[in-house]
């Protein structure tokens, strides 16, 4: 991995300038970046024809480690971020996926993606505090601040994360960063996959360190971080087997790089539910991340039995590799008419990422 | 108390078009139990105010629903009416959300006030939007688990409310506001239907409408259920008291202990006036000569916890910390916060009336602004103290006065206002958590340029087309705006030459 950064540069201008004129013609546009994450949400509409790159708007804006806040350009690679973060002994908490080497900040933040450790540290949208975003009408917009509370008007930069650029192109975000754990070890233990919801349960209402609790193939990898003393003393009272190579483990799984994710033509689905719902009693093979709160499935059940059984305990159902369509849960009617409100009052014309959001 | 701000601001206020009391009360009575519905003045008369009670306006109509079916009903009959509704829980907000309108409907949620289900395997508890927020760690305490955010009013704030201003609290930097701690909110839309925001999963196909929803002040929906995150207790917390002789040294210290990777579970200062009218009050053993004081909690299992208050201890000490005394079990580490948490009060013995404004800001400017305030205090002749969330910049002046001294309100008014510009100013915000209802909408002038206004609009007509939840609060109109003469603040420069000299 190279260790040069991607030169700084304020593209926002010409990033409205092309937006604006877009919304005059009512051409859709798709918004491009690092493209890691293309293959998530829905595909853009073909009618947009038009490409609208924000990858060379780049850089970081400001940085003060003991404001624990950083503010950087959309087109920043996340590598860069974690570099510079990394240099001061913080971290972004939610551990997003790369999915690749040119992703970039503003696709992390528009894909809402979150690592292992989201059910202890947060979601990508939990750190958002502020952003700076061109809407459908190419009008530059500054919602949210540089402040870790901020309840002037409505939360417009945390619903951007996850919106996948449908209501607004992001220019810049202001995360909110957190200093990286004194000490971090992992623990393995042999489990079936009940027994496991379980233990993620049983330990999740105990105050251990945990950061991170994944199951597959009879096995259980329980993470923990934060200060020597305390990571040691969960240890001790958890038991388990100690795991080596711990940070490749847990970067591994966070990239999709293990075999599980990797292997053969099956649909790979993505079941978001309560993290102690039961298994549920579909064909295939099984992980458990999130501590239960996000699990794999490589299965070719039809798409409709697995969102059925999804639904059950409240959760949804991704096809994150396969070819049916939709890739996303749909939504309920209701969802799609206050989705279309929304959608209509960021992006009048419908000209970003048309289609992107399945509504 | 000031009832020409209030008469002129519930005009302002009110919708036109309303329907006429008599035509709504047939309406809603037809619908409704009748004792459910309340019209005459004297049952009507605990509502005038939230509390921000310098603003005070008298319902057309109150109705206290009991079941979510009746809360349709309302939204319903008032829908068809085009008359406005504000949702009102406990009443105890700070910016004057919850103030009534003379010609709309007063929702008061005061009867949802029942625990619906705790879920230990999930670690989630199901409420009402009438619950306290106290209330729910109280349920689940013999369970070693609470709830996490902890406004100073959280044993008489419902947690509806929280939920309507993003409520914080002593714990957000470490443990979130209240947007971090939901899951799924059930609410009643403007027109009467019931929709599901969230899901009992960590993240929800579409949009994040969660997000949307929390701090919007009851402009985008009726909510009637909550599903909060519960929390395992910490094993252990403790507290050090830290003292300075000067302000800078201690803002200082504040940033130096995050730059030493602590997280506190608090991080509160109190200045000197703070700290003299408190110890006088609740004798906390506070040093009543310190110019400032920090109160750091550090929570976790036993050895984190001394892990990280020596490391606190080294950096107070580097930082200049004239003295630094550690909690050694809980009953000391109560009485430390005894302080802390009576400040209010405490101001309240020294003063015949106290305004509590609630500016954030970086870190790196808390000397500089409480500079600025003491300087704005000069200028404006009334005394202010400082209590304060220093972990997130979160300040808290409370300026003294005396309402029945002619001119005092209207100048602690002025005075806030400019303390809202100074935040500004300095990179924050005019609001950390106490919202902006009808306190500081004219202060959102001046934060937010009119694209920024003009889109806000366009996402409230998004769920709310007639503009009838709670119209008026948290987003001024442009009119107003122009009436109120404010721009926004571009490179730091105020539209008040006056204050640039401060």
């Amino acid at each position: 991995m190279s260790t040069t950064r991607q030169p700084s540069e304020d593209r926002t201008e010409a990033i409205a300038a092309q937006v604006e004129d877009a919304y005059q013609r009512a051409a859709p546009l798709r918004i491009v970046a690092g493209q890691s994450k293309s293959f998530l949400g829905e595909p853009v509409a073909e009618a947009a024809t038009e490409t609208l790159a924000v990858h060379a708007h780049s850089g970081v804006v400001s940085y003060d480690p003991g404001e624990l806040i950083i503010t950087a350009r959309a087109g920043t690679p996340l590598r860069d971020i974690e570099a510079v973060l990394a240099e001061n002994h913080q971290r972004l908490a939610f551990e997003p996926p790369h999915y690749g080497p040119t992703a970039t900040l503003g696709g992390t933040i528009a894909t809402g993606v979150s690592g292992p450790a989201r059910p202890y540290a947060g979601a990508a949208r939990d750190f958002v505090l502020g952003c700076r975003i061109v809407n459908g009408r190419g009008q530059v917009l500054r919602f949210g601040g540089e402040v870790m509370k901020n309840v002037a008007g409505y939360d417009l930069s945390r619903l951007m994360a996850g919106a996948h650029g449908t209501l607004g192109v992001l220019l810049e975000i202001s995360l909110k960063v957190l200093p990286s754990p004194r000490a971090q070890l992992t623990q393995v233990f042999e489990h079936e996959a009940p027994e496991a919801l379980a233990a993620f349960s049983a330990w999740a209402a105990r105050p251990w360190p945990i950061s991170g609790a994944y199951w597959e193939a009879g096995r259980t990898h329980l993470r923990l971080s934060g200060a020597q003393a305390s990571v040691d003393a969960a240890r001790d009272a958890l038991g388990g087997e100690p795991l080596d190579e711990d940070q490749s483990f847990w970067s591994g799984l966070r990239e999709h790089e293990r075999d599980f994710f990797k292997r053969g033509d099956m649909p790979l689905w993505r079941i978001s539910c309560a993290p102690a719902s039961p298994m549920a009693k579909l064909s295939g093979t099984w992980s458990l991340d999130w501590g239960g709160a996000q699990r794999w499935l490589v299965s070719d059940a039809p798409a409709e039995t697995v969102r059925e059984a999804a639904a059950t305990h409240g959760g949804h159902a991704t096809l994150y590799r396969g070819h049916d369509k939709p890739r996303q849960h749909p939504l309920s009617a209701a969802h799609v008419a206050v989705h279309r409100r929304l959608k209509a009052a960021m992006d009048p014309a419908g000209i970003l990422n048309p289609g992107r959001i399945g509504v | 108390m000031s009832d020409v701000i209030s008469g002129e601001r519930a005009a302002a206020l009110d919708a036109d078009g309303a329907a006429s009391k008599a035509t709504l009360v047939a309406a809603l009575t037809a619908a409704l139990p009748h004792d459910i519905v309340l019209t005459d003045e004297e049952s009507l008369r605990p509502f005038e105010c939230d509390g921000l009670s310098a603003y005070r306006a008298l319902p057309m109509i109150a109705v206290l629903p009991a079941t979510v079916a009746q809360v349709q009903t309302v939204m319903r009959i008032c829908h068809a009416h085009d008359t406005p509704v504000v949702a009102r829980g406990a009443g105890t907000g700070l910016s004057g959300g919850a103030l009534p309108l003379e010609k709309g409907v007063l929702l008061s949620l005061a009867k949802f006030n029942r625990i619906v289900d705790i879920d230990t395997d999930n670690l989630r508890a199901t409420v009402q939007p009438g619950v306290r927020n106290l209330a729910i760690s109280e349920a689940v305490d013999h369970l070693g688990l609470y709830y996490a955010p902890d406004p100073s009013s959280q044993i008489a704030c419902s947690i509806g409310g929280n939920v309507a201003e993003n409520s914080g609290g002593v714990h957000c930097l470490k443990y979130g506001l209240t947007t971090h701690n939901i899951v799924r909110l059930e609410i009643v839309t403007v027109e009467g239907e019931r929709l599901t925001i969230g899901s009992d999963a960590l993240d929800t196909p579409g949009y994040d409408l969660l997000a949307l929803m929390t701090g919007s002040e009851g402009l985008l929906g009726v909510i009637v259920e909550i599903v909060v995150k519960l929390l395992p207790k910490p094993e252990l917390a403790r507290v050090a008291l830290i003292a300075f002789d000067d302000l800078r040294a201690a803002g200082n210290a504040v940033a130096d202990i995050i730059k030493a990777g602590i997280i506190p579970a608090g991080l509160e200062m109190l200045d000197s006036p703070a700290i003299v009218a408190t110890e006088a009050f609740v004798h906390a053993g506070y040093p009543t000569d310190a110019t400032a004081i920090l109160l750091c909690e550090v929570d976790g299992t036993t050895a984190e916890v001394d892990e990280d208050m020596a490391r606190v201890q080294a950096v107070a000490e580097a930082s200049g910390a004239t003295e630094i005394r550690v909690s050694r079990d809980d009953a000391e580490r109560a009485l430390f916060w005894a302080g802390r948490k009576a400040a209010f009060p405490a101001m309240g013995r020294i003063s015949p009336d106290y305004y509590c404004m609630d500016g954030t800001i970086p870190r790196a400017a808390l000397s500089d602004v409480l500079i600025g305030i003491a300087e704005l205090s000069e200028h404006y002749g009334q005394r202010v103290a400082n209590v304060f969330h220093a972990g997130d910049g979160n300040l808290h002046p409370l300026i003294l006065y005396d309402a029945n001294q002619p001119g005092e309100l209207e100048r602690t008014e002025a005075f806030g206002g400019a303390i809202c510009e100074l935040c500004l100013k300095h990179g924050g915000t005019i609001t950390g958590e106490h919202g902006v209802g009808v306190e500081k909408i004219d202060q959102m002038c001046v934060q937010f340029p009119t694209a920024e206004l003009q889109q806000f609009h366009a996402v409230k007509a998004a769920f709310d087309e007639k503009t009838l939840l709670n119209p008026g609060k948290a987003v001024p109109t442009l009119h107003r705006c122009a009436e109120f003469g404010a721009m926004h603040v571009h490179n730091g420069a105020l539209p008040f030459p006056e204050l640039e000299r401060l």
